[in-house]
């Protein structure tokens, strides 16, 4: 009697086998669903720590944007010279460029680092460790909206002294969609960076001037037009943020819209993606041993 | 009883001296550990280390089992493949049923965070559903004794209160399958009790239980069957009492090893060949009755004459916790060697320390200079036998047990009858 219940609850039970990783590697995508409630807490955790024990806390999300508009907007308009598209003030053109930037260098950086600066969960308990850029990519999200602040009190103030014409329509429903956008670019090359920097940790030191570079070939202090060199305009359709910043302005602030090129780095950042899903899954088996 | 785990031929090697890599703390100890002796080559050699071969076992539903073995013998790597934190090199293992490991107490636990937020961190990352850490919060904090301190940052709690909560959360996890690491090994002595105590209630409500621990006491008391593992591979399994035996003894023919390639050191002037522990009246002893003394006899192998040496040896609990030292300098006996085989005594009339395992390590010195020592040479029990001086000794007692003399006086202020 007793055996057969526990006949009934062994069927029952889920069944792991352990067993060495054959050649086909699964995305396992399902069981990320499993593990949704870690991901919020693990996404919890960054946000609640990143500002604590700073006097200005929160705060913070909002200054960067701001100190960073200024200077730019001072050094590329006031010194440089440069003019921004339909006559809009440099400030209000920088900073509808510069979230989407943030959001997407500052998803990129955590994501990068995440696996290595959690190396003592990685190394203790099992996890889709698909997670861990997850939670930092989301992490950054949550600065990115905190930071939204700075535009919802900046476009009506520039609105009201007449320095722009604003045009509430549709393409401001399309922004989610290029938030979107940032967050799958940072993460695709999150991914590669952050399993690389498991067994290389010369990727941390890559960083940095990766995402450095990165915002002088985007069109975050000037406008994409000042770019009219065969080479720039090809960097231009490989990078995804172009069209991110494009489509921010766009929506915001009624300038072109992304062109077609667009399409070409929205390839280019899916063959990221799948590529980097792939590889992530593939070196994950070895973090614990090698991180 | 149908079975929970089946472990089947597993195997986990570790590459080493390979050029990708070379970061984390296992990987570097190990790659230094054992390229050591090859480094003389030209080319670093890519030498597979199995941290564990060809395991096999099964363990039913309900059944708890001990994990012993010395150091480096694959204890964890056992349990990490388990919890499948690293995958196999060969072999394959079913587990059936939602597996908890706890292979460290507080994983992911922040400084930052209050001890209510890394109660929901900490318990996510353990695999529990939020709601079920919400039902249990009460509880939990209840057995952390931390009320008061929820909201503040743990980085501000006394390490006895971080343990005790990080231990909470973790013993509030119900899996079908629960496997712990060595995380009694941490905490005061109540603490732990109170974490055998938690252990063995989970036992009993019929989960099945691996548990890795160095602490035979706890082993014995926890569990029924004990896998002895040596070198990466399985030595012994079978009922716990027979398993630890023979990991004791096993540790005494370590030692007789040790003694042996010590005494073959020529350049030392003189060195320790021999060590028995023998209660008061002479007989070599595995164990001796709480309150009852001991004997210790060295046989020291003298090659140059050698003056004033040092003799001695500490008495430490299962966890290495040093609770005696006793030397001849100390007892006030001056030893001079001279060249030849020397049988040195020491006695100590009572050894005041409740029942449990002991061991002793043994060193030989001159001056600065150790010419002998070995490590838990020695394992000795103290037992309790049944008709005894001493109070039976509640098993989570403080170790010194004092000798003492009580009286009661006659009443001098009694009332009238």
């Amino acid at each position: 009697m007793i055996s057969a219940i526990d006949e009934q609850r062994a069927t029952a039970l889920p069944v792991t086998v352990i067993a060495p990783a054959g050649g086909g590697v699964g995305l396992r995508l399902s069981e990320l669903w499993a593990y949704r409630e870690l991901l919020y807490y693990l996404t919890l955790r960054d946000v609640q720590i990143r500002y604590k024990q700073a006097f200005l806390g929160v705060a913070w999300a909002l200054l960067q944007p701001v100190l960073t508009m200024l200077v730019f907007a001072f050094l590329f308009g006031r010194v440089a010279h440069l003019a921004p598209e339909n006559g809009l003030p440099y400030n209000l053109y920088i900073l509808a460029a510069l979230l989407p930037w943030q959001l997407f260098a500052g998803a990129l950086a955590r994501s990068s680092g995440s696996l290595v600066g959690n190396a003592n969960l990685i190394t203790k308990i099992y996890f889709p460790r698909l997670i861990i850029p997850l939670a930092a990519v989301a992490a950054a999200l949550v600065d990115f909206l905190w930071s939204l602040l700075v535009l919802a009190v900046m476009l009506p103030w520039y609105a009201w002294r007449g320095a722009f014409h604003p045009s509430v329509g549709w393409p401001l429903l399309m922004l989610p969609l290029f938030v979107l956008l940032a967050l799958l670019a940072a993460l695709a090359v999150g991914l590669w960076l952050s399993a690389l920097n498991v067994q290389f940790r010369d990727v941390q030191y890559v960083v940095p001037f990766l995402v450095q570079i990165w915002l002088f070939v985007s069109p975050v202090a000037y406008a994409p037009g000042h770019i009219t060199s065969t080479l720039g305009r090809t960097l231009f359709s490989l990078n995804p943020m172009v069209g991110v910043i494009q489509g921010f302005r766009w929506a915001l602030l009624g300038t072109a819209p992304p062109d077609a090129s667009m399409a070409i780095s929205l390839a280019v950042m899916l063959v990221l993606l799948v590529s980097g899903l792939f590889y992530f899954r593939r070196m994950e088996r070895l973090f614990a041993d090698v991180v | 009883m149908s079975t929970a785990i089946c472990v089947d031929n597993l195997g986990k090697r570790y590459r080493l001296g390979t050029p990708t890599g070379g970061y984390g703390s296992l990987r570097e100890s190990l790659t230094n550990a054992v390229t050591a002796p090859f480094r003389r080559g030209a080319c670093p050699v890519a030498a597979p280390f199995w941290a564990l071969r060809g395991v096999s076992f099964d363990v039913a539903h309900g059944e708890v089992v001990g994990i012993i073995g010395r150091n480096g013998a694959g204890k964890s790597t056992l349990l990490k493949l388990l919890s499948r934190i690293t995958d196999p090199s060969e072999g394959r293992a079913e587990i059936h049923g939602r597996v908890g490991s706890l292979l460290e107490v507080g994983t992911g636990f922040h400084a930052e965070l209050t001890g209510r937020e890394n109660i929901y961190l900490n318990g996510a990352i353990l695999g529990m559903r939020r709601t079920e850490i919400a039902r249990k919060f009460d509880e939990i904090v209840a057995f952390a004794e931390v009320e008061a301190f929820l909201d503040t940052p743990v980085k501000r709690y006394s390490s006895g209160m971080y343990m005790r909560l990080a231990f909470a959360v973790a013993a509030h996890l119900e899996p079908d399958i629960l496997v712990v690491d060595e995380v009694l090994a941490v905490g005061d002595a109540a603490f732990q009790q109170k974490c055998l105590g938690k252990m063995g209630a989970v036992a009993e409500q019929g989960r099945t239980i691996l548990f890795v621990s160095h602490n035979m006491g706890a082993i014995r008391s926890l569990c029924g069957r004990t896998l002895l593992l040596s070198h990466g591979q399985v030595e012994k399994l079978g009922p716990t009492h027979d398993v630890v035996s023979h990991y004791i003894d096993t540790l005494d023919a370590r030692t007789a090893e040790i003694l042996q390639e010590n005494a073959a050191r020529a350049d030392a002037p003189a060195t320790i060949t021999g060590f028995t522990v023998c209660t008061t009246d002479g007989r070599p002893a595995l164990e001796v009755q709480a309150g009852d003394g001991m004997m210790v006899e060295y046989r020291i192998l003298c090659r140059r004459p050698v003056g004033d040496v040092s003799v001695q040896f500490t008495l430490c609990d299962q966890d290495g916790y040093p609770l005696a030292h006793c030397n001849n300098v100390m007892g006030g006996q001056t030893i001079d060697l001279t060249p030849g085989e020397h049988t040195i005594r020491c006695t100590v009339p009572e050894l005041p320390f409740r029942t449990g395992l002991y061991f002793l390590n043994i060193a030989l010195f001159k001056a600065q200079e150790q010419l002998s020592h070995v490590r838990q040479a020695v394992s000795l029990g103290i037992v309790n036998a049944a008709v005894h001086r001493h109070y039976a000794m509640p098993a989570n007692a403080p170790t010194v047990v004092l000798r003492q003399t009580w009286a009661v006086d006659a009443a001098w202020d009694a009332p009238c009858a």
